[in-house]
Formats: C-alpha cells, structure tokens, sequence
C-alpha cells in the first residue's frame, strides 16, 4: 500500500459518519460584504498605503514620468522588460532581459515596477508578473520598490481582488515595507525585502 | 406560576444566606417560592472533569424533581448554564431525554428571572455600599445574561456601583482547575482583585458564589478589607433587613 | 514524532515555574495586551466579521468532511502545474522526503520560513542527523535556534524573550554580528538581515510550510511579514512545502474570506506585509522543481473524532492565545509541545492521543471561560472540545484519588438523604472553626489554602434551614 492510499484510507475511515453526497450538498454561507466601503476608493487606497509607513505620491499622468525621474534620480535601478519607455528616460535603468543574477540585483539601489491591483481597503499592492512588473526576484532584493499604480487599477476590497487576479500566475500581495514585530512587539521596519516602499498613485 | 428555587449545592452546603436571600427577594415581589427538597446536584463538577457518566443520575435527578414547575430560579449562572445548555446533550439520545430538555428550558438565572420574568429591575433594595461587579464568565458567555446584573445594581438604593476594569477576564476559578491548576488559578485571581483594589469598593458582587469563593478567599486571605456578598444577597437587602 | 516535546512535565508542573518567572510575565502580558489590542482595532472596522467567521468555518467544515476528495484534486491540480506531490503517513515519512531532496541537489544545508509542520515533525533535528544543515530565516525561529531554545508562541516565537536577551544571543551564536551590536529592536533586525542575506542569495533549497493549499488550482500560499518567506519561495532552485492535509481549501474564491480572517486574527493588521501565492512551477520565476509533501501525522486521528474534527479547521492564527488567561500567566513552553495555548490544549492530544502524563493535563489548562471561542476566527468551539476530551482522559489514564473522590461524591448526591446527612456532618465539623474562614487544609485542600482562605461550612444548610422555618413540604 502507498503512503497516498494509507492516508486516503485513514481519512474516509475517519469520516465514516458523514453522509455520502456531494460537498456541494453543504453551502457555505456567504453573507459578508464583496466592499466594505464604496466611494472614494483611490483616496481610501492612499491613506491605507501611507498607514503602513510607505509613500504614496498623487500624480497625474502627464507628471508621472518627472515624478519617477525624481525618486529615482542617481540611483542605479533595475526594471521589468516591458515597462514603457516614457518611465526610464534618464534614468540609469537596465531592463531585466538577460535576467539580472541575484548578485547584480542586490548590487542595484531601486526597482520601478507597475502592478496588477491595488486593494482600497487594506492598502495592499498586488504584482502578478505581468505587465511592467516582472519575476518576483525583481521587486524582492532592491531595497528600494518604487511601484506605479493607476487609479482605474484599484479595486475596493479583498472579494474583489480575489476574483480578478489569475491563481496560476505567481502572486505577491505587497502591504508596505516588511516588518516584524518579534523583539518585544515593537514593530520595526525593513528586515528583508524593500525597506522602502514608494507608490506613485496616478489619478 | 409555579416558581422552584434550586439553591446549588455549594450554597446549600457553605452559602445558604444566598439561598435565603433569593427566597426574601422573591416573596417580598410577591413571588411564591417552593423548595423542593429532593434537590441535590446539577452535576456540573463532574461533567467538566469529564466524569459523564456519574453526572448522568444527576441530570435526571434534576430533571424529575423541577419538572412540575413552571419557573426555576438558580442564584448561580454556572449551574443555569449547566442545566439549560449541558443537561441535554448529556442524556441525548437516551431515555426521556425529551424530559431533560424540556425542564431546562425554563431554568433562569437570578437576573434572568427578575428582568425577564418578572420584569422588573428595582427591587426595592437598600445597600449603602460602594459596590464593584464581577461578571461570571458563565453568565457572560454561557448564558449571555448581559447588563442585567447591572441593571438590577443601579437600581439599588444607597449603591455606589464602580465599574471593574477588565471585567470580562476571567477570575481564575474554573472549578476543579482551581486545586490542579492552582498556581495559574491564584495568578489570575491576583490579577482580578488588583482591579478591585482600584475600585476602591467595600464590597465585590457577582452572580455565582463559586468565583466569589475563590476571590473572596484571597481577599480575606491579603487582608485586604474587601467582602464579597452575592447578587442575591445585596438585591434581597433593605432599610429594615440589612445584607451582609 | 508527536508534537509533543520529550520528558515535558505535566501542565501544573510546568506552568508553577512559569508563574514565578517575573520576566516572562511581563513580557507575555505587555505582549498578548498589544496584540489583543490591535485585533480588536482591525475586526471592530469590519460589520460583517461574523458572517466571515461563519463563512470561514463552513468552508473549513466542508472540506474536513470531504477531505479525500479535496486532497485527490489537490494533487491533481499540483501535478498539472509541473509539482512533484508526495504523501507522508508520519513525521519520519517527511523528513526522509525533504532529505532525499535535499541529497539530490548535492545540498548541505537548506534555508527555511517558518513552518509549525515542520516543527512539529521535527525536521531539522532529522536534516541534522543526515549532515544537512537547517537555517532558520524568520526572525524569532532564528532567535529560537540561535538560543538552543523552543518557541513559546505560535506567531511570535521569542515572545519570553527581551531585547537584552536577543542581544546576547546574537553576539554568542551569530559568527556575523556586529561589534557594537546595541539592544535597539532596530538594530537587532539589521544584524539578523545582514547575517541571513548571504544565506538567502546562495541557497539552494528552501523549505515552508503553507498556509493554505487550494485544491482547485494547485495554489499554495504564505502569509508572512518579513520577506524572508519570498526570499525563500523565489531564490533558491528547489522548493519543498511540508504542508498538513487539512490546509486544504476548495477553491481559489476561499481565499477571500481566509485573506481577511487571519491578518486581522493574528498581527491585528488590515494585511500583513507579504502574501505570496503561487502554483506550481513557473518557468523563470522562483524554483524549477517544487515538492509538496501532504502530511497526515495524526490528523487523520483527529479527524476521526466527530467533536474534536472542528480543532483542524485552525489557521494558525494564534488569536486564541492572546486571548487566554491561562497561557498569559503560564507561556507556551508549559503546554510542551508546537502547539501552545487554547489550541495546542486540544489539538496536542487530538493528533497524538490521551495517554501520556502531559497530553493528559492539557484538557484541563483551561477554566473553560470561553475567551478563546469568541476570537477564533474560524469558530472552533475549543470549551465544547476540551470537556470532550476531558471526558476521554478519565478513561485514557487512572487517577485514583480523583476516581475515587468523584464516585464517592456522585453517591451522595444521587441520594438526597445522603446528601443531608453530609451537609449535617459537614455542618458539625465547621463548628470547629470559630473565625468563620479556614486558613488551611490537609492534602489535596493545601492546593486551595496556600493562598486562599475557605469557607466554612454552615452551622445550618439551605435545606435544613427551609425544613425547619418552613415544614418540610415543599
């Protein structure tokens, strides 16, 4: 006998006193809410982003490319291969393509990346290596993440979310900078990943 | 409506001026009050230290002894909790089960039978004391009495009610947990009547006698100055017969 | 193996030491204060949190009571996204997986996130005894093992610990720290950074548990703060996930009611820092080769147990500890075993049974307040399981005394003639005692009179004073 079939065996032995049938015979009860709020949900999406101790910056399309020039002035950073040209003149950039190895990635300050979604309620930033956002390496080992979210991007809540983002892609939901609260619970910032988080929100 | 008092057997046995209380509280609403004196036990100290089957004979005990009555009236939310929500799954399934349940349902809690029942919440009482309450964790999430208690205190004359902080944590009784956890047990209780001790109160009330007994053993114990009256006892006082 | 530590005392030994250690009361109380504090901020924002309690809890349900099902399309649906699944009957099972891995990448030592699978089955003690070495990469398991200690807590495993303590621990163990190192939360994080960075960008295989596995995509999720769980899942080569079968959840949509209950449940944040979900293998992106290994080691025990099945729906949340009276006073080192607090008091003998001494105890390091019950997110009725399992320790293990003592005491209670005359004997003996309160007691009633007094009983019982005052009608 395998080890799959023990198990499989243990667990219907286990469940010998629950009725034949499909699982579908037992409904879960959804009754909380797809939105916790519903209105101004990009101003919501920047307050809850700045609660976590990251920057969020309100530009407008026009100005989005200074505002990028602006952070990440003499920094040397590194960049998804499809992220628009418009974002990475003059800058000291270098596209992804060959793929950086882990030692060139450390040895750059900064990482520019679009996203997938933002959530309004919990301020959280969702990449799912698609468009202008790149291998998960890219936004990991930077200490500097400086992400470019379109207001028609943001999504109010977690239901949302969920039903938008694809489950084969590889996904990374992005809260802030991390964080720990292990040494006596006091919140500190930055252990590993981006110890600075930048948004650009663009309204 | 006829109203039975089960008095627990800790009162019967070590607090019976709680017992006595209920029955002068009760009367003096005009409520007759009928002991029936084949009570004993409700069976909660062996049912949580799992001796189910010797709580059995209990549970049904309990049951054919309140079952010609409309009303009992328990001067302890642990044991109302006991018999509402434990005494049925305990003969489930058995022999006149449907008895049990039946019985239980009209099982109430002191607070429980004067606000709902008798619907009132001054009970003409007299109590010139500063007074802090402790709500049982049956009380509050077993049988979920709420505010009740304290409605009932506010309305006590000559009451000076302090409100505890961190009410809702537990006391540390949790019955025989007391004497197999005893060190966790007297930590928690140390924690509680610190809080008391901020009150300033004379006097720490509650609605079961089992938490009482184990605060009020370490209070006396610290010489501290602070008692410990039952609900009963306090809502049963008046100008003419002073509580405790 | 059994997530029970080896030649742990029972919980009464244990947690009388741990009431007398000042710092670990203090520690734990300022703690589970600020945590219980900020789950209550977070929840209080939300109107609907019961309705995803109870939709959390259903869908756990569901997914015990058709667990083969589930872990069939799980598997499926792993293999389908290039995942090599593995089955694992017990601890022993696991480890020699994750080693066998391990050896065929020529690998001697793996780079971990935190897991309490992997805990629970031991799997570093067992890499070690295969020349593998396992690093620790979240802070406080890596505070944990640089100490030579155990954890204490399931989220913040160095809770007992202080910042002067965490400091000497590094400057002892960690070969990297740096001169100067200060006792600043701040600095002891950059020195844990820098020292694990070198570690991160050269391993080769990394190993996690899972926080949740969806059966309908092959989808695997870590919920973590730190970054060192994507350091792990994304950088090295090989990936092995050790994950327990009742991880299970159905579908994709499950993970929104999940993604809200256990940020809010654990750090008392809207969303922690990181979430990574991923399915499988993606070509140029985190590992070519992915295991998982489905663990049963006495799940498949628990689940077996019609009342106590509802301890598998936990998430790991720890909410239930930083509600607990019991744990905040005794820690997590006196429940002897991965799983401490309300939880580990069911779930430690759920997985290994009631027969040993300290399994034994566990039912009964509660007071059954039912604190724990109101912050489960997942609605684990863990009062309603421990008087169950209560009920099958008096019969797993003889207690003499106590037998002895309770079926003397169901006798007279049966009778209420007996029952009058012990209250009529009990009566006679208070008269022994003037003051009213007894100061102490022999034997077992020492445990009450160390710090409490007793009352007397009465002169008069309840009943003797009715039949007297009243006739004996009633």
């Amino acid at each position: 006998m395998t080890a799959r079939d023990e198990i499989l065996g243990r667990v219907r032995a286990a469940l010998a006193d629950v009725p034949g049938g499909s699982p579908d015979d037992e409904p879960v009860p959804r009754d909380y809410r797809r939105t916790h709020h519903d209105v101004d949900l990009v101003a919501l999406f920047a307050e809850r982003v700045a609660d976590y101790r990251a920057v969020v910056r309100s530009v407008s399309a026009d100005g989005l490319a200074a505002a990028i020039a602006d952070e990440l002035a003499g920094q040397r950073v590194v960049v998804p291969v499809d992220v628009p040209q418009t974002w990475t003149d003059g800058l000291d950039a270098r596209r992804d393509e060959p793929p950086l190895s882990v030692e060139e990635l450390d040895a750059v300050d900064a990482v520019l990346t679009g996203c997938a979604l933002g959530i309004a309620e919990t301020g959280t930033i969702v990449l799912d290596a698609g468009t202008a956002q790149g291998r998960r390496a890219l936004t990991l080992v930077p200490d500097r993440h400086v992400c470019v979210v379109r207001a028609d991007q943001v999504v109010a809540d977690v239901p949302g979310a969920v039903a938008a983002l694809d489950p084969v892609r590889p996904l990374t939901w992005i809260s802030g900078p991390s964080a720990t609260s292990d040494i006596e619970l006091q919140r500190v910032e930055g252990v590993h990943g981006p110890r600075i988080l930048i948004v650009l929100l663009v309204t | 409506m006829r109203v039975a008092l089960f008095v627990t057997c800790l009162n019967d046995a070590l607090y019976p001026g709680t017992g006595k209380a209920v029955v002068t509280l009760l009367e003096r609403l005009g409520v007759e009050v009928e002991f029936p004196l084949d009570q004993t036990c409700c069976g909660q100290m062996h049912f949580n230290t799992g001796y189910r089957a010797a709580c059995e004979p209990l549970v049904r005990g309990f049951a054919e002894t309140f079952a010609p009555y409309d009303a009992v009236v328990v001067p302890s939310a642990s044991c109302a909790g006991m018999a509402r929500h434990f005494h049925p799954q305990v003969v489930a399934g058995g022999n006149a089960s449907w008895r049990v349940s039946d019985v239980a349902t009209r099982v109430y809690e002191l607070s429980e039978f004067l606000v709902d029942v008798l619907e009132v919440t001054d009970v003409g009482a007299y109590y010139p004391h500063r007074v802090t309450y402790h709500p049982t964790c049956h009380s509050l999430r077993v049988l979920g009495v709420g505010d009740r208690p304290l409605r009932l205190l506010r309305a006590v004359r000559g009451l000076d009610l302090v409100e505890l902080p961190e009410a809702e944590q537990c006391c540390g009784f949790g019955g025989t947990f007391a004497v197999k956890n005893a060190d966790v047990s007297v930590a928690m209780g140390a924690d509680k009547i610190a809080y008391v001790h901020e009150t300033g109160a004379e006097v720490l009330t509650a609605a079961d006698n089992s938490c009482l007994m184990h605060l009020g053993g370490m209070l006396s114990r610290l010489r501290t100055g602070v008692r410990t009256v039952h609900l009963a006892e306090i809502l049963a006082a008046t100008e003419e017969a002073g509580a405790a | 193996m059994t997530a029970t530590y080896l030649g742990m005392p029972a919980f009464p030994v244990a947690a009388r030491a741990a009431v007398a250690d000042t710092q670990l009361r203090r520690n734990l109380g300022h703690a589970t204060a600020t945590i219980r504090a900020k789950r209550a901020a977070v929840v209080g924002e939300l109107d609907d949190w019961e309705e995803l309690r109870l939709a959390g809890a259903a869908i756990k349900d569901r997914t015990l009571r058709h667990l083969d099902h589930y872990l069939e399309q799980l598997e499926t649906s792993l293999t389908a996204r290039g995942a090599t699944v593995h089955w694992a009957v017990d601890a022993a099972a696991a480890n020699a997986v994750v080693a066998e891995v391990a050896k065929a990448h020529g690998a001697s030592e793996v780079v971990k996130i935190k897991s309490m699978a992997t805990q629970e089955i031991g799997l570093n003690e067992a890499l070690e005894a295969e020349g593998i070495a396992a690093y620790e990469t979240d802070l406080a398991e890596l505070i944990v093992q640089l100490g030579e200690d155990k954890p204490s807590h399931i989220l913040v495993p160095a809770i007992h610990r202080n910042r002067a303590e965490i400091r000497e621990i590094f400057l002892r163990a960690m070969p990297d720290a740096p001169q100067g190192l200060t006792d600043r939360p701040a600095d002891l994080a950059a020195a844990a950074r820098a020292h694990l960075r070198r570690r991160f960008l050269s391993a080769r295989v990394a190993v996690s548990g899972a926080n949740f596995a969806v059966a309908e995509t092959g989808t695997l999720t870590i919920v973590e703060s730190e970054g060192n769980g994507r350091m792990c899942l994304t950088l090295p080569e090989v990936l092995v996930c050790v994950v327990g079968i009742e991880k299970v959840l159905p579908t994709w949509q499950d993970l929104e009611v999940f993604l809200q209950l256990l940020p809010r449940s654990s750090t008392g944040e809207r969303m922690n820092p990181y979430t990574s979900t991923w399915s499988g293998v993606t070509p140029g992106d985190g590992p070519r080769e992915v295991h998982v290994i489905l663990l049963d080691n006495g799940r498949t025990r628990a689940l077996a147990d019609t009342v106590g099945r509802q301890a598998l729906r936990c998430i790991r949340c720890s909410a239930c500890l930083n509600v607990c009276p019991v744990y905040e006073r005794a820690g997590g080192h006196a429940y002897g075993s991965v799983y401490p607090g309300p939880i580990g008091a069911i779930l430690t003998p759920l997985l290994g049974g009631l027969t040993g001494e300290l399994e034994n105890s566990l039912p009964y390091a509660s007071t059954l307040c039912g604190a724990c019950f109101e912050a489960c997110p997942v609605r684990i009725d863990i009062p309603e399981v421990l008087l169950h399992l209560r009920s099958k320790a008096v019969t797993a293990k003889r207690h003499p005394a106590q037998d002895a003592a309770m079926r003397t005491a169901a006798v007279v209670m049966r009778s209420p003639r007996l029952w009058s005359r012990a209250l009529r004997l009990a009566g006679v003996t208070g008269r022994l005692f003037r003051r009213g309160r007894i100061r102490r007691l022999p034997g077992p009633g020492a445990a009450w009179t160390d710090a409490r007094d007793a009352p007397v009983p009465a002169r008069e019982s309840f009943r003797d004073w009715w039949t007297r005052t009243r006739g004996s009608g009633s």
